[in-house]
């Protein structure tokens, strides 16, 4: 097996190296990632940001809500779930264990990874994507990745103040939270741009093939003061 | 899958006579370009996305090497593993170890397309590991035992009665009366079935559309979310891909996304864009707890530096099959192996050989559309000419073509024999055909003539007219008429 | 007759349309001279090597392209009424040699005066004096090379704009290939036979009385079909139209 690598990287060096090619070329590009265009499609200030989110969430059949605040919160997915003909039983990341959830009596809510007969989740997204109405995720103890694919409803939680222009802003402040930690990548970061679809049966489109079937997000605002 | 390319011909026509496929493929051939047309219109940076797109890559390929050993590096610092295997068999040996060690009774996989190339699944079946496919187009032609016929919409060939009729034969735990006559019966269907699988599996298999040096993580693009509850679920994660899948940081990976999706369905972005990194961490409270890697090679490495790198930055999105006039007239099986559309017809030769494959590059208009809708800007034309150009280097094109094209250009080279050759050729068909102005049948035209008439010449040539001082216009000459006018 | 002092043109007339259609050639040469060019057809061309070109040959097709470059070296423009062939010339003999070949530099000159007849007329000539009746309904077809190796798609639009009483309808696949592809159509005739067919019905759609394009290759195969098929609709080169060559038949009718 080391044969093989051997082997294939002299292969590689052989093919590649010559007087004009910098050894450093590499280290450089990662040293410094930078960042390539970016479309001004996700350009604009925090209410457009926020108009083209939801523009584009909804566009690929996302719903969208808006509230101010944690604790408009068990009342916004209470409201959903009913809206939706949904059972008023939740599966909650522990990121949103402050949530003021009794609050709402009628649901139930537990914290922890997704169970295969869950109904639905509730997860927090680290930023939002204005450009393509995208949710971004980390994995971690406060945010299991399971809970964004295993019930059949997804309820994504995202604070207006943390939705962007586009994918690199997102990008740069997971660098920036992480600095000085080379091991700045979670287990997992998904980017979820609307529920779970197909086109695989005679190019129809259906939402829900393994993923969830819907998936609602909810804008929160910061309360003022 | 064994390859059966040298059957091209008879395969088309199978396929040319299948009303199913050709339905099929005029949806497709339709849909999908519009739909990438309708979302270039919408992103006015899409074109300099492109060139970037394809700048990043040629960079990467030309420090493939260095950045490979970053890429591992990074894996092994994240507490993943690295295997290196030069060919398919190697590959399997690897992923099946890994399996074996973790005592696996199942594997379930996200679409693969590296896995379609080392023939995993026929392998791990032979060990007693069974794996499930969890693309849905790849579910349903998994129970068909079929091979895939797109990149991306692998069971794209099949009406849903097809499906239907699957299902009834290989569910046969279920109800035999229940109704499959919608697509959403079908899909819930599928979903159970699957979600078992998912919960119950022992490792995940993936694939990788790219893979990040930077972070040592691999990407994966999907739309069901089938390859999430892949690498999730079971407690092993094993991730096939090739050498040259790799791109530098987080930020390239970014922009080339802005461009897979858009090319590939006309989607701004894919619903399910994941990021990888190693096994799961201490306080994660779900993911696996082993992440492997297993690089492949299997005939890239010699690609680099020929006049074949350029196949090496495809980003499997499909566009050239979607726009292509051949593969939407026979569709991704007459191809005969894993690849199909154009850059198939690059890339298959490089990986099975010429002999294998010579067929691919030769049957082709070189219209270029291919190379026009390539996120990548691949010149899949310019390799496509660089292969016939090999295959006639080989001497094993048939020896009639090759002397009737030697006989044509030592004609062309010598004017004046050209001239009373081809004149009295010309005057003889021209004789012949003179009454209708077309022929119905003409010997040895029959690839032409079966189809369609085939226009007389007038029996005259222009040169030797032209040098006669006619100049077309019976009633005299045609500039003085204008200038009188 | 009045004294040329404009360019010196050579007809590159292609070997399909010197061997099947002179008319388009006849064409051509008026347009040219219409357009204030002094007009020279050299007997000793041929073939531009495309065919050769396509199947791999490299040493014919060097050796075609040779002799069409020393053919060819005293003009002042090189025009030909095909994408195909322009493009052969234009966007592929410089590829043929080797950077320190002699023959690079030379086929790269000659690649720099080689040109499409439709786009030398308006983008080189500026010209634009069309005069000439053709009461119909057309659509184009789009061939591929001189699309995507030439850039080809406004200019004959701009001359046929000129016609009086033509009319165009556009084809929605009026960009995608008729199945031609050289020896392609015989090669694999069924493929190419089910991809002019798909092409004939984009016409049909259309209700053109008539069909035009910049290449007799793919004129003739489109023809062929429509023939086959028992259609009236007409197929001609776009020179004809432009050089109101109304007098001769259309492609793959009997004279008279």
């Amino acid at each position: 097996m080391t044969d093989s690598r051997a082997q294939i990287l002299g292969t590689l060096a052989r093919a590649l190296s010559h007087k004009g090619r910098d050894p450093n070329a590499a280290k450089k590009r990662i040293e410094g990632h930078e960042i390539n265009l970016i479309p001004e499609r996700g350009a604009g200030d925090r209410q457009t940001q926020v108009a083209r989110f939801t523009q584009e969430a909804t566009t690929v059949d996302a719903t969208v809500a808006r509230i101010t605040g944690d604790a408009a919160l068990p009342g916004e997915i209470a409201r959903y779930l009913k809206s939706a003909n949904l059972p008023s039983i939740l599966r909650a990341a522990p990121s949103l264990k402050d949530v003021p959830w009794a609050q709402q009596p009628t649901l139930t809510v537990e914290t922890g990874i997704a169970a295969d007969n869950d109904s639905a989740s509730v997860s927090r997204a680290f930023g939002g994507v204005a450009e393509t109405g995208t949710l971004v995720f980390l994995s971690g103890p406060d945010n299991p990745t399971t809970l964004n694919f295993v019930p059949p409803v997804h309820i994504a939680v995202l604070a207006t103040a943390d939705i962007a222009g586009d994918y690199e802003s997102v990008w740069a402040k997971l660098r920036k939270d992480q600095a000085g930690n080379a091991d700045f990548m979670p287990r997992t970061v998904n980017w979820i741009t609307g529920p779970s679809r197909t086109g695989d049966i005679e190019q129809t489109l259906l939402l829900g093939v393994h993923g969830p079937h819907r998936l609602h997000i909810i804008l929160i605002d910061e309360t003022a003061g | 899958m064994d390859p059966d390319v040298r059957r091209f011909k008879d395969n088309s026509r199978d396929a040319m006579a299948n009303a199913t496929l050709q339905s099929a493929l005029h949806k497709l051939g339709h849909g999908f370009p519009l739909r990438r047309l309708e979302a270039a219109a919408r992103l006015p940076e899409f074109e300099a996305l492109r060139d970037q797109s394809r700048t990043i890559k040629d960079h990467v390929l030309e420090h493939l090497d260095i950045y490979l050993e970053i890429f591992e590096k990074r894996v092994i610092e994240g507490g993943g593993q690295v295997h290196w295997c030069a060919d398919a068999a190697a590959a399997r040996a690897k992923i099946t170890e890994i399996c074996q060690a973790a005592g696996a009774k199942t594997v379930t996989k996200s679409k693969s397309m590296i896995g379609e190339e080392i023939a995993i699944n026929d392998h791990l079946e032979a060990e007693g590991i069974t794996p499930v496919e969890t693309d849905l187009g790849e579910y349903i032609i998994q129970l068909r035992q079929e091979p895939p016929s797109h990149i991306i919409a692998p069971a794209v060939h099949l009406t849903m009665d097809q499906v239907a009729d699957t299902f009834y034969e290989q569910h046969d735990d279920l109800d035999p009366d229940r109704a499959l006559d919608e697509p959403r019966q079908l899909l819930e269907e599928a979903r159970d079935k699957l979600r078992q699988q998912f919960l119950g599996a022992d490792v995940g298999l993936t694939g990788a559309n790219m893979l990040v040096a930077e972070t040592g993580s691999n990407v994966l693009v999907t739309n069901e979310g089938n390859a999430d509850l892949t690498y999730s679920l079971p407690r092993v994660h094993i991730v096939m891909a090739s050498l040259e899948k790799i791109v530098p940081t987080l930020e390239d990976a970014t922009t080339i996304l802005r461009v897979l999706a858009r090319s590939a369905t006309g989607q701004e972005m894919s619903v399910y864009t994941t990021f990888c990194t190693g096994p799961r961490r201490t306080e994660d409270l779900d993911g696996p707890d082993e992440y492997h890697v297993v690089l492949l090679d299997n005939g890239r490495s010699k690609l680099l530096g020929t006049e074949f790198q350029d196949i090496l930055r495809c980003i499997r999105c499909g566009a050239c099959l979607n726009h292509c006039p051949v593969y939407q007239t026979v569709g991704g099986h007459a191809y005969g192996w894993v690849y199909s559309g154009p850059m198939g017809a690059v890339l298959v030769p490089a990986l099975i050989g010429l002999e294998e494959a010579a067929e691919l590059p030769n049957a082709s208009t070189l219209c270029g559309k291919c190379e026009s809708v390539c996120p990548m800007r691949i010149p899949l034309p310019r390799m496509l000419r660089a292969w016939r150009r090999k295959h006639l280097e080989t001497r094993r094109t048939g020896a009639v073509a090759r002397l009737a094209m030697r006989g044509w250009a030592a004609l062309v080279k010598r004017p004046r024999l050209y001239r009373r050759i081809i004149g009295l050729a010309v005057a003889v068909l021209g004789l012949a055909g003179r009454r209708r102005g077309r022929f119905r049948r003409l010997p040895l035209a029959g690839g032409w003539t079966d189809g369609r008439d085939l226009p007389t010449p007038t029996g005259d040539t222009f040169i030797d007219q032209w040098h006669r001082g006619a100049r077309g216009d019976a009633s005299g000459d045609w500039l003085r008429k204008r200038a009188n006018d | 007759m009045a004294e040329v002092n404009g360019p010196h043109v050579g007809l590159f007339v292609t070997c399909v349309v010197d061997l099947m259609r002179p008319a388009v050639g006849f064409a051509a040469a008026r347009l040219l001279e219409a357009a204030g060019c002094r007009v020279s057809v050299p007997a000793a061309q041929t073939c531009c090597g495309q065919p050769a070109y396509n199947s791999g040959d490299m040493g014919s097709s060097r050796d075609i392209a040779k002799q069409v470059i020393t053919t060819f070296s005293a003009f002042d423009y090189v025009v030909a009424p095909s994408g195909s062939c322009a493009g052969t010339l234009k966007a592929h003999y410089p590829e043929m040699f080797d950077a320190q070949d002699a023959w690079a530099e030379k086929a790269q000159a000659l690649s720099n005066k080689t040109y499409e007849l439709m786009q030398f007329l308006t983008d080189i000539l500026k010209f634009n004096e069309i005069n000439v009746n053709w009461p119909s309904t057309a659509t184009y077809h789009d061939s591929c090379s001189g699309l995507r190796e030439l850039g080809i798609k406004v200019q004959p639009r701009q001359l046929l704009d000129k016609v009086n009483g033509l009319t165009l309808s556009e084809g929605d696949k009026a960009e995608t290939c008729c199945g031609f592809g050289g020896l392609f159509c015989v090669k694999y005739g069924d493929i190419s036979n089910q991809i002019v067919g798909e092409k004939v019905d984009d016409i049909e759609a259309t209700n053109a009385e008539l069909v035009l394009g910049g290449d007799l290759g793919c004129l003739m195969n489109i023809a062929g079909k429509l023939k086959r098929r028992g259609s009236a609709i007409e197929v001609r080169h776009v020179a004809e139209v432009l050089a109101g060559m109304d007098d001769v038949p259309a492609i793959g009718e009997p004279e008279g």
